[in-house]
């Protein structure tokens, strides 16, 4: 479980992430959500040790992430920040070997290739696995990344806007992939999305900030309600059943 | 997989053959009635500049992976431009009446300097807590013009004697070598390396940026450190041998990105230090022995250098824009 515990950062004397508590549920997908600004970004970057705390402490599995070495805690969390091509030709199935590195620090073992190939096979990419990465599809290449997660065979996995740029098709299917990776690897996954419909049909849990404080957390029968998305958005938005969803329409807002 | 990995052992045989005959053809070519005087000089020469090679093509590897820029050298932050500086202002206080520090005690005192201005550049950058690189990079490339124009402006306060001194250390000529210098930069240069030996599997998923590498397990700030660090020992030494060389920097380490597109740096830097041998070692013996020393090897290397940039420019600027 991730636990925050008053959880202050400081940018530039703006507080961006207020004296936030917050507790992770293992094995489900919480999603963060919240207008621009609203702290998202930080809060997942802090967790990921990308940023340092001001205040308050961060525990994974009851322990200061601070006080866990680096790469321990690779094997533990893996993060997806931005999905940029890298500077370097990469295939597809190097960047995925990229992420046994906390596990063989770069000599990939017959168990690190058999991960590598669970990985592709994960993520449907064995057939291409040797094209490279600016070669192919932003969707493919999300996934690329995400079997570069995968292999990386962590507990928790922490995206930033996994859907970012990526066309209907493509998005539904990176986030079944999030949901198997749930449900069949008992993963934990937090991720910042700014689709609400999205969340609400995948995710288990949602986190709402606003001007870096926690508005409301709960499951997503909690939030996805007018006036609770009202508050988080600060615009009048619908929520409606449809087949079985909740889903906000929000389009023509006033 | 295995087949991209043969090819890299089959490219590295083949420099390594390559490099290895231009030593040799460079110590025992024409060797004329006197071998025992010739080859001595000759032999001081080779390792000189087997040196610079390896430490030119070592610290463009890792600048260019810390920095996730494939068209940089270290000279960008004004690494080599700083040495100039130090070296520039020692010459001036002889002008001025104080003394003049030359040979080891000199090279030491500029490898201190260079290691404390990367570290001064280092917590510039990352004081703030964004781990800005194009940050660093602008900080570097404007003190390094604060360097060449102080650099400058020194020289027009000095006499023209002095000029003299100052011309035959800041110039970069592969025909003479600071002799003097060879064993202390043979020193820092090997133990450069062997600082960075445990690092070096880092670098694999440094390529992927800060994030990613931090997400890895991999502490890219430390490691950072560490590497500007190496570099600035490794430039020192290089600059130290021949002068300001960087540019050659360039040029191996995109021809060994074409070469073999491993991302495995224990491959790559083998591979950019073989072609560097070559190119220094194999192009002396071309420009002394065919041109007659007619032209000069820094000429030769800035024009083939000139152009090959132009290229990368011009015809592989599509993955640098995305």
């Amino acid at each position: 479980m991730i636990k925050l515990l008053n959880i202050t950062k400081v940018y530039e004397k703006k507080e961006v992430v207020k004296d936030l508590s917050l507790e992770i549920e293992k094995g489900k997908i919480t999603a963060l959500v919240g207008e621009n600004g609203a702290g998202k970004s930080t809060v997942l970057s802090m967790i990921a040790r990308f940023m340092k705390v001001n205040n308050g402490e961060i525990m994974l599995d009851g322990q200061s992430i601070r006080s866990i070495k680096d790469l321990e805690m690779a094997k533990k969390m893996a993060v997806l920040k931005q999905m940029n091509v890298a500077n370097v030709k990469l295939t597809i199935r190097e960047l995925v070997e990229l992420g046994r590195f906390p596990h063989s620090k770069g000599r990939l073992t017959a168990a690190d290739h058999q991960a590598v190939d669970q990985a592709l096979e994960y993520l449907t990419l064995h057939n291409i696995q040797h094209q490279y990465l600016d070669e192919i599809s932003g969707g493919q290449r999300q996934r690329a990344y995400i079997a570069m997660v995968v292999a990386q065979d962590t507990e928790y996995v922490l995206l930033d806007e996994p859907l970012n740029n990526l066309d209907m098709r493509n998005s539904v299917n990176i986030m079944k992939i999030l949901r198997k990776l749930a449900d069949e690897l008992g993963k934990t996954i937090v991720m910042v999305i700014h689709d609400i419909n999205f969340a609400s049909a995948y995710a288990d849990n949602m986190v709402a900030l606003k001007d870096g404080k926690l508005i409301r957390a709960g499951t997503v029968d909690e939030l996805m309600n007018n006036a609770c998305l009202n508050k988080i958005f600060g615009m009048n938005c619908n929520v409606q059943d449809v087949c079985g969803d909740k889903v906000c329409v929000y389009y023509k807002s006033s | 997989m295995l087949n991209s990995q043969k090819k890299v052992y089959i490219w590295v045989g083949i420099l390594f053959f390559i490099a290895l005959s231009a030593i040799l053809l460079y110590l025992f070519h024409n060797l004329g009635p006197n071998p025992g005087f010739v080859l001595p000089r000759r032999r001081l020469r080779v390792v000189s500049m087997t040196v610079v090679a390896i430490a030119i093509a070592y610290s463009s590897v890792l600048f260019q992976t810390v920095t996730t820029m494939r068209i940089f050298t270290p000279s960008i932050i004004g690494f080599d431009a700083l040495y100039m500086f130090i070296q520039s202002v020692m010459v001036f206080f002889v002008a001025t009446g104080g003394y003049f520090i030359t040979g080891v005690p000199n090279f030491l005192l500029s490898v201190g300097i260079m290691i404390v201005f990367s570290l001064v550049i280092y917590s510039l950058v990352f004081r703030k807590g964004n781990q800005n690189i194009h940050f660093l990079l602008l900080a570097g490339m404007i003190l390094g013009t604060v360097f060449s124009s102080l650099t400058t402006f020194i020289q027009m306060l000095i006499d023209p004697d002095e000029f003299a001194i100052l011309q035959n250390r800041i110039f970069i000529n592969f025909n003479s070598v600071n002799e003097d210098l060879i064993t202390v930069a043979t020193i820092v240069m090997i133990s450069a390396i062997l600082m960075s030996l445990f690092y070096v599997k880092y670098l694999d998923v440094m390529v992927l940026g800060a994030d990613a590498a931090t997400s890895l397990g991999a502490n890219h700030r430390r490691l950072s450190k560490i590497f500007l660090l190496i570099i600035a020992m490794l430039v020192s030494a290089s600059t130290a041998l021949v002068g300001p060389a960087t540019f050659l920097g360039l040029i191996v380490t995109n021809l060994t990105y074409q070469l073999v597109q491993s991302y495995k740096h224990k491959y790559i830097i083998a591979i950019a230090v073989l072609i560097s041998i070559i190119a220094v070692v194999g192009g002396q013996f071309i420009v002394s022995r065919v041109f007659n020393l007619a032209t000069n090897l820094s000429v030769i290397i800035n024009f083939i250098g000139g152009l090959y940039f132009m290229y990368l420019l011009l015809f592989k600027n599509q993955k640098a824009s995305s």
